[in-house]
């Protein structure tokens, strides 16, 4: 019986044998995929295994971590007047991932990413828990406050820019939400967390409307107009009358473009259409140049391109394909041209700046646990967006809006200050509230220190071209004011 | 002429009987879970387990108590059995500690409104009552050959030890256990030694009707109807296990046993051919009308879809338990397997292994498992009479299938099945069952290694001497 005895043996080794290619197949050639599976709890539970590195404003952390005593995570994020900071931070949850910085910058704030790898090796030899690092933003204490009690409990979004450098100062979006509420794994998070989704809250308080959210730009746009007008010379002159008709029919139309109220638009000169938004003037204008080189100037303010900064930004649109009369309607700044409040911030730092457009960030640097620092950003030229010349006269045309125009509520005493107002049509036939838009920056000796963009979306007050000087410049005025203090 | 030449199988001078290897072999046996609870229990808590120096003792007590019975009444056996089973059952301890102290367990537990007691010291108790077993079976079994005796009485214990938990409720979706009070057991552990003396014996009788007495039919040898008949009730009964009690695993342990048995009884691949073919008919079949074998079906083939539909996550959480514990594991205590849930000291205590002591702790795991399944043949290609080569392939082919229906099971390789990895995973029925067969394999093994009796001297010697000038 030994014959059929030994094949039993070989038999017997083969399964053993299965076994073993089965398990070198599972636990070497597939082990990465099953332990980076987006269903293994692992991550979480090493996520939240040690507290999270911080997130930095002003020398000061926006952010913390707590001691749980739950089962699966040993700490939980905090957030610091989470409400304001949301849309910087976006939010680390426990059971519903994170996003923005929290998401982007993971690696560090848990300290996995390679380049602390070195400090892992140094913690694991001594025994102490693994640290995660610190993100240092660029972002300016003070004038989010201004920017986020500016926008109090009315809808709307801040972006304050550092015209020489492209550092963000400010990112406010209301209504916000408090990424503490939806940080833990409780039934308490769930149930905010449900509550915060769009489809419950018309309000989305989760959206991000700084960076995400493009809205018809409306008279602020008609600044990327003159840009355009002086770029390719087709006035070089602002204080030279237009040879605008009032009224101007739209071409290939039976309708007139018309402006808010009676305002000498007629042959206006360009800072005189601009100071007091001259819808026929900027439309004409839009007409004359041609879709093609209006499209052209958007684009070198960066439009039609998402920006990084490391959180993505929805790209801003200026139309391509429309006939004649949208092209004119889209110049000043209606139709189908949307913008992000970051992009028109970019539109009024570039011009503040002398036409150099820089990339907005609002990460400065990486910070490993021991403070060593492991990455620094520096300013990034995004592009030229109009020449100096040009520059400096759409910045005398603009401060010509705040001095005697529709953005006087933007003065501030001593400062320069160069600015637009929009309220843009929203809504089938206009049925819906407008927008009110105001853009700005504030210019000191050397260069300017700040550029900033509102929109307050829905407030049912006004809807003439005012309303942006009156409800949303007020808040400009405040952030401005808050960098030039923080600049002494 | 010396009688010390060698030749032959019988001699009067055996083999060393390697008792003291044993003893070496049992010190590791002891000392290696000594370090891994001590190792777990300051991976947990950062201090030495209070229960450290009785564990210790208790452990390296059983094993000694173990040694000396083997010492006395198997002084021949195998080696290597005894320390083996020592060392997986001294771990599947720690292991069962280990999980104790889990508290997502213990909130699992109280979430579904029971009480979280801890399974180590049962199976402490389990494990005690098992070593007991192995000592009687060593002492009362003087030789392995009484047991074919016990043929027909061994078949109707079987039958009965199946049968009867088709009487009690089903547990976790399997029919499969026999509760009294408290208390509950898994016949079908027992049954697999008891069927394996049934088979033992009734082919040993068999073997010749079942070989020779044959028809030839396409190259295949047919059997005899009335031989052919217990293959066919067999079969018949796993089917029936199956299909009442949901029991994949044990239909399949039992009806490959018997194939392999009846295979090495009759030395005629033809039977495996049958077997082969009606094994796959009968899950075939099973599988098609029967929902609870239809869903372990589908998770094995798509372990990741139950997340999306809800069912059980149980394979894909101890795959991914494998796979973070990647090639060295996260070690003892410092891993999540205990995420599994239900189950995870019983069915999944192989994906604590693959998570805490990685890729190289689960081969060697699985390797000695692949030796007690080596020693076992060794002993069946040792043994002297056909009953005990017969026995011994019995069970260690059984004790393969277990081990390869399970881990296969728990690694997704196969269809889970619900058996448990013997010494190591919780469970009285277990633990008892395999000390048992452990010590039947031993006492086997010391019949095949023991010398023989010298032969009394012959007095007919003395008269045909040739008397020489």
């Amino acid at each position: 019986m030994n014959k059929p005895l030994r094949r039993i043996a070989i038999f017997c080794g083969l399964l053993v044998f299965a076994l073993l290619l089965r398990d070198n197949w599972i636990q070497y050639v597939q082990a990465d995929d099953l332990k980076e599976n987006k269903h293994n709890r692992r991550v979480l539970i090493a996520r939240y295994g040690q507290p999270r590195g911080n997130i930095i404003v002003d020398g000061r952390p926006i952010t913390g971590s707590v001691e749980t005593n739950g089962t699966d995570f040993k700490y939980k994020r905090t957030y610091k007047n989470g409400k304001m900071w949301a849309p910087v931070t976006g939010y680390a949850s426990q059971v519903f991932d994170a996003n923005q910085l929290e998401k982007l910058e993971d690696g560090i704030l848990t300290g996995n990413d390679d380049r602390l790898f070195f400090n892992r090796t140094i913690d694991m030899i001594t025994g102490k828990e693994q640290k995660g690092g610190d993100v240092i933003t660029t972002l300016n204490r003070k004038a989010q406050e201004a920017a986020y009690n500016g926008l109090g409990n009315k809808k709307g979004a801040v972006a304050a820019l550092d015209p020489r450098t492209g550092k963000i100062l400010a990112l406010a979006s209301t209504p916000s939400y408090d990424p503490s509420t939806v940080a833990g794994g409780s039934k308490k998070d769930e149930k905010a967390w449900t509550a915060l989704q769009p489809k419950n809250n018309t309000d989305d308080p989760m959206l991000n409307r700084a960076l995400r959210q493009t809205y018809p730009p409306g008279s602020t746009f008609k600044v990327v107009t003159a840009a355009a007008a002086l770029e390719n010379e087709k006035y070089t002159d602002i204080d030279e009358p237009t040879e605008s008709p009032l009224p101007w029919r739209l071409p290939l139309s039976s309708k007139n473009l018309e402006n808010e109220g009676s305002i000498p638009c007629k042959n206006a000169t360009l800072r005189q259409a601009l100071r007091y938004s001259c819808n026929t003037v900027f439309g004409k204008l839009g007409d004359d140049l041609g879709k093609d080189k209006m499209l052209e100037q958007a684009e070198k303010f960066g439009f039609g391109k998402e920006v990084l900064t490391p959180v993505r930004t929805n790209a801003s649109v200026y139309p391509e394909d429309m006939d004649r009369p949208s092209n004119a309607m889209s110049a000043i700044g209606q139709y189908d041209t949307r913008a992000t409040p970051l992009q028109m911030a970019m539109v009024a730092s570039a011009i503040a700046n002398d036409g150099t457009l820089m990339k907005p960030y609002m990460v400065d640097s990486l910070r490993a646990p021991d403070l060593s620092i492991i990455e620094r950003n520096d300013p990034e030229k995004m592009g030229r967006a109009v020449s100096p010349e040009n520059a400096r006269k759409l910045q005398d045309m603009m401060q010509t809006v705040v001095k005697e125009g529709t953005g006087t509520n933007a003065q501030i005493p001593g400062v320069e200050v160069g600015g637009k107002t929009g309220t843009a049509q929203h809504g089938v036939a206009n049925s819906k509230n407008p927008y009110a838009w105001f853009i700005s920056y504030a210019k000191g000796k050397d260069g300017s220190p700040v550029a900033v963009a509102v929109v307050i979306e829905g407030s049912d007050t006004v809807r003439d071209d005012i309303a942006g000087g009156r409800l949303a410049a007020p808040i400009a005025k405040d952030v401005m004011k808050a960098v030039l203090d923080s600049e002494k | 002429m010396s009688s010390t030449s060698n030749t032959t199988t019988i001699s009067t001078v055996g083999p060393p009987s390697r008792r003291n290897t044993e003893l070496a072999m049992l010190v590791f046996a002891v000392i290696i879970p000594v370090f891994a609870y001590a190792n777990a229990g300051l991976a947990l808590s950062d201090e030495m387990p209070s229960g450290m120096l009785s564990y210790g003792i208790g452990l390296g007590l059983l094993a000694g108590v173990g040694h000396l019975v083997v010492r006395k009444f198997a002084p021949y056996a195998d080696p290597l059995l005894l320390p083996i089973a020592t060392l997986l059952n001294g771990l599947g301890l720690v292991i069962i500690w280990r999980l104790d102290q889990s508290k997502r367990l213990a909130a699992r537990a109280e979430s579904i409104g029971q009480v979280y007691a801890a399974a180590a010291p049962k199976q402490l108790m389990y494990s005690a009552m098992g070593v007991a077993l192995f000592v009687a079976v060593l002492i009362l079994l003087k030789d392995h050959r009484i047991l074919q005796r016990y043929t027909y009485i061994s078949m109707a214990a079987a039958l009965v030890l199946l049968v009867m938990p088709v009487f009690f409720p089903a547990k976790f979706g399997a029919r499969i256990w026999v509760t009294v009070g408290s208390f509950s057991i898994q016949p079908a552990e027992f049954a697999k030694i008891v069927i394996a003396v049934f088979f033992a014996g009734y082919l040993m009788v068999k073997r010749d009707a079942l070989a020779l007495a044959s028809r030839r039919f396409m190259g295949l040898y047919l059997p005899r109807g009335r031989d052919l008949g217990p293959i066919l009730v067999v079969w018949g009964m796993s089917i029936l296990i199956l299909v009442f009690e949901t029991d994949l695993g044990t239909s399949l342990l039992f009806f490959g046993m018997f194939v392999v048995m009846l295979y090495v009884a009759t030395e005629r691949t033809s039977w495996i051919v049958f077997g082969l073919l009606m094994s796959a008919a009968g899950a075939v079949g099973v599988a098609t009308f029967e929902p609870h074998v239809q869903q372990r079906v589908d998770a094995w083939l798509d372990p990741f879809a139950a997340f999306k539909n809800g069912t059980s996550d149980q394979i894909a959480q101890a795959l991914m338990s494998f796979g973070s514990g990647g090639v060295f594991g996260t070690g003892l205590g410092q891993g999540n397997s205990d995420l599994i849930g239900f189950a995870a000291n019983s069915d999944f205590i192989l994906a604590t292994v693959g998570e805490e002591l990685g890729l190289a702790g689960t081969m060697a795991f699985l390797l000695l498992y692949g030796l007690i399944v080596e020693r076992g043949v060794r002993t069946a290609l040792a043994a002297r009479d056909p009953f005990g080569k017969l026995l011994a392939i019995g069970l260690s082919a059984a004790f393969a299938i277990q081990i390869f229906v399970v881990a296969g099971g728990v690694m997704g390789l196969i269809p889970l099945t619900g058996m448990t990895m013997p010494f190591l995973a919780y469970g009285g029925s277990s633990v008892l069952a395999n000390w048992a067969l452990v010590a039947i394999l031993i006492k086997i093994s010391d019949t095949a290694r023991r010398p023989a009796p010298t032969p009394a001297p012959s007095t007919d010697a003395e008269m045909t001497q040739v008397v020489r000038p």
